[in-house]
């Protein structure tokens, strides 16, 4: 909101309903199609995109289709280190998570404001991440109880815990598991945000700086769009950092409820 | 914060449409795709895997015909010498032989030679003798007048000469 040279921050993370919004109903719920929406289904085109580039299975890959076998290899790798070759059955769903938040993260950070597309990172919303959060836990819940019955519980006291401490000890082991999604899930929230606003920040500094005159400008918005040059590309890393985390950490849990410690 | 200050009212769109992209990324491209791009990559590593192992087996085998050539090659080199000692040893025999020969023809060849020396060289004191005895009879003629017989002439030739 540029009103009265006033530059909000936090109005890049308002969802605005595009269409559906009174009438899209599921049991109940409001289902509109949102700008939030809008840039999942990008992510998917793009996605979709970007593994197909890669599927023409040449025994000498081109460029793109490395690119894709890249990904597909760094992913399985990333499992085989951290579950074991159990993991190997988990490569389809941590390979889209991994991608999905990857490039939710980079086209959020697309500077299409320039023609005018509110880019929008559904990533920065806590409902978002909290929901693959709790998707991951629930595999991990899922898979662990099924696989190890009620010996999944056995997961909360660590191997050579003295029999006095386990009254302890399992209580505190089941809070730090309990804690999971919301670490997860708020980790990536977090850090999503905190580079936006940051941004959004340092872009007002530069307009409303350059709006007082031109000393003001050279004094201050000069050096805050050099910081902004080094911070975009900061956040570029932190966007895949934060993808590769997430991945590490479902895989990481993947591997508890395999093989339990 | 709109993602706290709209969360009731968007919290269910929100997780809908997160379901609907993830699912579908889940279900298309993590189930249908991936694994045919994961198989494209194994066939590689296998493919290059075998055809490292043949190559390397291709090695083994040229490094063993090697050897076998190696081999091969001395056993013919050892055939070679014996062959050629065995000439050499052939060959010095025969002209062993041949000087043999030759020296026993040499040898006889001499004592011949030798034996005739000898007779010429008696036979020329036997001419010497009677030329002195000859020569001695004269002499004793010429400064005695007295004859001297040829046996008494020769005889002291004969001591004369073997007094040298």
């Amino acid at each position: 909101m540029a009103e009265s040279g006033k530059i909000d921050p936090m109005h890049q993370f308002s969802i605005e309903p595009l269409f559906g919004t009174d009438h899209w109903q599921l049991a109940g719920h409001n289902i509109a199609f949102t700008n939030s929406a809008l840039w999942m289904v990008a992510t998917t085109i793009v996605l979709w995109i970007f593994v197909a580039g890669g599927m023409k299975r040449e025994l000498v890959p081109g460029r793109w289709q490395a690119a894709v076998e890249f990904f597909t290899g760094f992913i399985d790798k990333l499992l085989l280190e951290n579950a074991g070759s159990a993991g190997k059955k988990y490569m389809p769903y941590v390979f889209s998570l991994f991608m999905f938040i990857l490039l939710a993260n980079l086209l959020g950070l697309l500077p299409l404001g320039l023609v005018g597309v509110h880019p929008f990172t559904f990533t920065s919303h806590f409902t978002v991440t909290g929901a693959l959060a709790v998707l991951s836990f629930s595999i991990v819940l899922i898979v662990g109880f099924f696989k190890h019955k009620l010996h999944f519980f056995s997961l909360f006291v660590p191997h050579g815990t003295p029999l006095p401490m386990i009254p302890v000890i399992f209580p505190i082991e089941l809070v730090s598991f309990m804690v999971r999604p919301f670490s997860l899930g708020l980790r990536l929230f977090v850090a999503m945000t905190a580079g936006h606003v940051l941004l959004k920040v340092l872009a007002g500094f530069v307009i409303n700086s350059t709006n007082a005159g031109v000393g003001y400008g050279a004094l201050v918005g000069i050096p805050s769009f050099a910081l902004m040059i080094g911070i975009s590309a900061l956040e570029m890393l932190v966007a895949c950092i934060q993808a590769y985390v997430f991945a590490l950490l479902t895989s990481l849990y993947i591997n508890d409820a395999e093989h339990l410690h | 914060m709109p993602q706290i200050a709209q969360l009731a009212a968007t919290y269910s769109s929100q997780i809908f449409w997160l379901l609907i992209t993830f699912g579908l990324v889940f279900f298309v491209i993590g189930l249908g795709m991936v694994p045919k791009i994961q198989s494209t990559v194994e066939a590689r590593d296998s493919k290059i895997a075998g055809d490292l192992a043949e190559a390397k087996a291709a090695f083994a085998r040229a490094d063993e015909i090697e050897a076998q050539q190696r081999a091969k090659d001395a056993d013919n080199r050892a055939a070679a010498q014996a062959m050629v000692a065995e000439a050499k040893a052939k060959a010095a025999k025969a002209s062993e032989k041949q000087i043999a020969t030759a020296d026993a023809k040499i040898a006889e060849k001499i004592s011949a030679a030798e034996a005739s020396i000898r007779a010429a060289s008696v036979s020329a004191l036997q001419e010497i003798e009677a030329v002195s005895a000859d020569a001695a009879r004269d002499m004793v003629a010429k400064i005695s007048g007295a004859q001297a017989t040829p046996e008494a002439a020769a005889a002291a030739v004969k001591a004369a000469l073997a007094h040298g």
